[in-house]
Formats: C-alpha cells, sequence, structure tokens
C-alpha cells in the first residue's frame, strides 16, 4: 500500500496576525513556518502503520503546493520520516486549485491511501482532501479519527456531531482526519535531519487551472472590551450579570 | 433558481443549525429576489419535514433510500449536486460542520462551483458576490470573492439568527440517480451519545482545563452544566490525559464552538486555546492567576480557586432557578 499525505505549510500557531498592503495581503514578515498541526498528525499515524503493519506500507510520500519557500516545510516532513517528497511549484490560490493540482500530479502514481488534514490552520478551507476525492472519483471518509491497517484492509474511525461511527472502504480512497489519529506529532531527530537531505524532493510544473474564489481584503477582529472583574467573595453578582446584562442565563 | 439548503437531521429530527441555515438562506434569497428550497436526506417524518417552511423555505425536497440511513460522502453529494441542477440553484447552503465540510467539498467539484467555507454573515455584495469568511482560526476575517455562476456557502455555526416566519412549503420527492460508485464506504458500527447536550450545538458550555486538577474533580462542571442545559468541554491537555473525552476538546486542534456562554474553568486561555472558542458571544474565566491570556479574551472574570468559586455558581444558579 503507498500512502500520500498532503501537506499544507502555514504560519506557527503562535503567529500575531497582521496584514499589509491595505489590508489585501498577509504580513508574512518574521513568520516562522510549519506544517498544518492535522498534517503533521497524519504524518504521524502514516509513519506509525508503515513501522507496525509488517510491510503492508511500500511508502510515504508527502506532496505540497506551494512555491520554493515552502521547501523547508517539505524536508522537515522528510525528516520526520516520509520517503519521498513532491512540490508542484506554484502559488496557492484556493483550494479547488490546489486539490485540482494534486490530482493531476498523483493520478497516475497509484496511492492507496491519500490523506488531508480537516482543515488549513491558515484560511481554514476545510475542502482539499474532499475536493481532492470527487477529482480523482474516489471515495472520501471525513472527519477520521482513527486509521488502522490490516492486510489489505483499512478501518477508519469517523466522529459525527453527536457521536462515532467505525467504516470500511475500498481502495484507493482519501482520509479526511482530525484529532485523535495520532496523539504528539513526531518531531525529527537529528539522524532524520541528515537523511532527509538525501531523500527526493521532486518538484513538478503547474498545470493549466483555475481558482474560484479570490481572497480580496482581511480585517482583525473588533478589540474586546476589558473583562469585567467579580469579588470572588460575591460570585452571585456574576450570575446576575449573566441574567440582566449578557442575557445568557 | 433558488437557494438550496442542506438541512440535515438527527435521528429524524432536524438539527438546531438546520433552522439557521434555512433562516439565513432566506435573508439571501431576498436580496436576490428568489426563494429557497430545503433538502432532506433520510427518514425525517412527514410532521417535522414541514418544518424548514417555517423560517423561509417554500419548497422541501426529500430523498429517502434505506441505503441512505449513514452520511455516505459520495452517495450525498451526488443527491445534493442532482438537485442542485434540477432546481437551477445557484446558491447552495451547508452548515460549517462536519458534515458540511465532508460534502460541500465534492459539490463544488461536481458543480465547478466556488467554495467558500466558514462564512459568518450575510453576503456584502452580489455582484461580485462577496461574503466573509473566518481565517487564521478564528484570528481575523477575511472577504471572499466566488467566481463562479453557482456559489456554495458553508456558514458558521450560531453566527446567524433563527428568524421564524409564517410560509406554507410544499413537499416533495426526488429520486436520484446513483452507480456503484455512490457506495464505495460501509458504515459497520455506530456509537451515539445520548441524553448529552452536543458540543456543537449547545447555547452554553461549561469546560474544563488542566487548573481543575484531575478528573475527580468533574462534578461541579457537569452539575452546572446540566443546571444550564449546557454542554461539557476540555483544553487539550485535559483530553491528552485522559481527563476527559476526546470529543471535549475545544481550540485549534480540537472543536471549534461559537456558544452564547463559554465559562472556562482553571484555563490558562493559551492562543491555540483561544483559536477554538474566541468566537463565543460571552467568556466567563475562572482562575487563580490574575495573569493568564484566558482574562483577556473574557468578558466575566472571578480570579479564585475553582474548588471554591463553581459551588458557590451552583448554588447562584439554583436560586437563580428558584426565583423565575
Ligand atoms: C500546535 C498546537 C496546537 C494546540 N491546540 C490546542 C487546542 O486545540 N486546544 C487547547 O486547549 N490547547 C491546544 N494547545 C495547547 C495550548 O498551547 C495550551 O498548552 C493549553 O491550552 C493549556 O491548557 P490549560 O489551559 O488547561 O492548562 P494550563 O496552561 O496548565 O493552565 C491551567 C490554568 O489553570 C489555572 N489554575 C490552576 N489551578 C487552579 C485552581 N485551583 N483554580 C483556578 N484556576 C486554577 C492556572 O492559573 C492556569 O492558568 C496546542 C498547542 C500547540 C503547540
Amino acid at each position: 500500500m503507498k500512502i500520500l499525505i498532503c501537506i499544507s505549510n502555514v504560519p506557527d500557531t503562535t503567529t500575531k496576525i497582521r496584514f499589509v498592503n491595505d489590508n489585501t495581503a498577509f504580513d508574512t514578515n518574521g513568520v516562522q513556518w510549519i506544517i498544518n498541526p492535522w498534517d503533521e498528525l497524519a504524518l504521524t499515524r502514516a509513519l506509525e502503520l508503515k513501522e507496525t503493519t509488517g510491510g503492508a506500507i511500500e511508502k510515504v510520500t508527502v506532496i505540497n503546493v506551494g512555491t520554493k519557500d515552502t521547501e523547508p516545510t517539505l524536508r522537515k516532513a522528510l525528516a520526520i520520516g516520509a520517503d519521498d517528497a513532491i512540490r508542484v511549484n506554484t502559488e496557492p490560490k484556493d483550494a479547488f486549485f490546489v486539490a485540482y493540482h494534486i490530482s493531476e500530479a498523483v493520478k497516475n502514481e497509484g496511492y492507496d491511501m491519500i490523506i488531508a488534514g480537516i482543515d488549513s490552520s491558515d484560511y481554514n478551507g476545510a475542502a482539499v482532501g474532499g475536493m481532492l476525492a470527487e477529482f480523482l472519483g474516489v471515495p472520501s471518509v471525513s472527519s477520521v479519527s482513527s486509521i488502522d491497517v490490516e492486510g489489505d484492509n483499512v478501518s477508519l474511525k469517523r466522529e459525527i456531531d453527536g457521536g462515532s461511527e467505525v467504516i470500511g472502504t475500498q481502495l484507493p480512497f482519501v482520509a479526511i482526519i482530525q484529532k485523535g489519529v495520532a496523539i504528539e506529532p513526531r518531531i525529527p531527530s537529528m539522524r532524520g535531519i541528515m537523511m532527509a537531505r538525501k531523500k527526493p524532493l521532486n518538484v513538478v510544473e503547474p498545470v493549466e487551472a483555475d481558482a474560484l474564489t479570490e481572497f480580496v481584503s482581511y480585517e482583525l477582529p473588533q478589540a474586546k472590551a476589558a473583562c469585567k472583574m467579580v469579588d470572588p467573595e460575591n460570585v452571585k453578582e456574576l450570575i446576575n450579570l449573566l441574567h440582566t446584562e449578557a442575557k445568557v442565563i | 433558481m433558488p437557494v438550496l439548503v442542506y438541512t440535515e437531521n438527527w435521528d429524524g429530527k432536524f438539527k438546531k443549525l438546520s433552522f439557521e441555515l434555512v433562516s439565513y438562506a432566506s435573508e439571501i434569497a431576498k436580496m436576490m429576489g428568489t426563494s429557497v428550497t430545503a433538502l432532506s436526506i433520510g427518514n425525517v417524518e412527514q410532521n417535522e419535514l414541514k418544518k424548514p417552511g417555517s423560517y423561509g423555505a417554500s419548497k422541501i425536497i426529500e430523498v429517502k433510500d434505506d441505503r441512505l440511513n449513514h452520511l455516505i460522502n459520495s452517495a450525498y453529494s451526488s443527491i445534493i449536486s442532482q438537485v442542485a441542477e434540477s432546481e437551477g440553484a445557484n446558491v447552495i447552503v451547508f452548515s460549517n460542520n462536519f458534515t458540511g465540510k465532508a460534502l460541500s467539498p465534492r459539490v463544488s467539484v461536481k458543480l465547478k462551483a466556488g467554495l467558500v467555507s466558514g462564512v459568518t454573515a450575510l453576503p456584502s455584495n452580489l455582484d461580485p458576490f462577496t461574503v466573509q469568511k473566518k481565517v487564521f482560526t478564528g484570528k481575523a476575517f477575511a472577504n471572499v470573492v466566488i467566481k463562479s455562476d453557482i456559489k456554495i456557502l458553508t456558514l458558521s455555526q450560531n453566527s446567524f439568527e433563527i428568524i421564524e416566519t409564517e410560509n406554507n412549503a410544499t413537499i416533495e420527492a426526488f429520486t436520484p440517480e446513483f452507480t456503484d460508485n455512490d457506495f464505495r464506504t460501509e458504515v459497520k458500527d455506530v456509537t451515539k451519545v445520548t441524553g448529552k447536550v452536543l458540543l456543537t450545538d449547545a447555547e452554553i458550555v461549561v469546560s474544563g482545563g488542566r487548573g481543575m486538577k484531575g478528573p475527580e474533580n468533574w462534578k461541579p462542571i457537569e452539575e452546572l452544566a446540566e443546571l444550564l442545559v449546557a454542554a461539557t468541554a476540555c483544553s487539550r491537555p485535559v483530553s491528552d490525559e485522559g481527563w476527559r473525552p476526546h470529543e471535549e476538546h475545544t481550540g485549534q486542534t480540537g472543536k471549534i464552538i461559537a456558544p452564547n456562554l463559554y465559562i472556562a474553568c482553571g484555563i490558562s486561555g493559551a492562543i491555540q486555546h483561544l483559536a477554538g472558542v474566541s468566537s463565543s458571544k460571552f467568556i466567563v474565566a475562572i482562575n487563580k492567576d490574575n495573569d493568564a491570556p484566558i482574562f483577556e479574551a473574557a468578558d466575566y472574570g472571578i480570579i479564585g480557586d475553582v474548588n471554591k468559586v463553581l459551588p458557590e455558581i451552583i448554588e447562584a444558579v439554583k436560586e437563580l432557578k428558584a426565583e423565575s
């Protein structure tokens, strides 16, 4: 079985979000870039499966649609343990554009399990995985919280609002994962970092493709009014405020 | 060219968010001078099925099939696309919940329709079609233009008032065409959480962090939640430690919620935690550290020990209930 993991290159989760050019572009100044947290969990689970299923998994590949600037993120994925990487050499415009490029790059490569994160922590599109499945004409299982492999059988757990389901699927398929597939993401070891330098990172040129949406401007949320402090000796006052002022209880 | 809404049900009853969606779609329809069609998939009784009409839908389309008792992404998105085509819908609205996130991307590709997920308000403009959405996990908003003829939106939960209207809706059955490719996944087992308020549906959420010190101290959180008809939630380390189930984890890497009231007990308010809860209408923080960042995000705060404060809150809520 061959596994492909779609990797989004995103600002570190502690980044202070700012915009430039009259609020039309994200300010990348001084930003640390990381593997999207979900994608890191997906990679971690894929490597665990590769190690524990006695040869059932041949290869774990990571793919990113991005310019040369995203290569350190792909190298990090290789250092964590992916076998090879693909970069589609173009600026990602929207989810439709990204999913189409991934489908074009991999449609003849025989991946059995493709994993994407439930959303990307930058533009929160929550769409690449599902769109990719549709472009490839394969099933998708979404909000997946665990993945198990036995021979050629894949068993997944999917969270639904108010419960969960165990799902079996034909291969190939796309798993759109969230919390639970792995608990702690793996971090690269010294040896991993050394080895990553020699692992293949294949650059694929983009195809003709449209974006269907365009991000035209950005806004920051309005600053919150200062927190109203309630005397700990007078807790009743809090309930009173919630009842009469906020009117939420 | 109506606005099409996918109205989801849970055990045969429409979810609250379905009515929120119909209300939202009705306002878009008014802006565009058109009507709203609601689509229901699965078994919903006739009495229930009429309900989207009370929120502005003028037509309700029903698709029933024994194979559709569970969500199957391919089959469901195929149905929605077929209905959208037969109705000539040019705007399709989903919730930005697990189901909406599962289906809307597939429908987007089938119909070559631009998708914007996590929309927070009505379109600010119809030409070009412009909507606002959350980006950077709640830390900012973006204005996004959809360039395709058909537009797909997923609405952030709890971001639009439910508005009741008087409207008589017609109900129509629709028979979709399937291929074998629509049924390549199979649900083998289902676990349902019953008797609890769903975290993503809840108007009030009571949440505990590492400051609760251990799972044995969760009684007051549960008691308060029960009193307020609230859901319970927790911070990531709490679910990582196994103090609470994973479904309760809120934040950047957990559930993103937007209740009317979020009560944070012993939660420091790390940026990743706030990413999941900052859209709550009101936040209450109880923390013994007056420097905890949660107080910057909160509307009301108490500096104190949760073990002492929570029982007093419970008492005060009981008194309030007794009075009213
Ligand atoms: C990539 C990434 C993703 C992450 N995603 C998430 C996420 O989705 N959700 C999430 O929650 N975190 C997430 N985190 C972790 C986050 O950074 C914080 O570590 C976490 O939110 C802290 O949880 P906490 O507030 O429960 O615990 P702590 O930070 O330990 O805070 C406990 C608080 O309780 C207070 N306290 C202690 N005892 C008492 C008492 N008796 N009475 C009153 N107050 C008391 C303390 O003053 C303290 O403020 C993520 C981190 C990373 C790097």
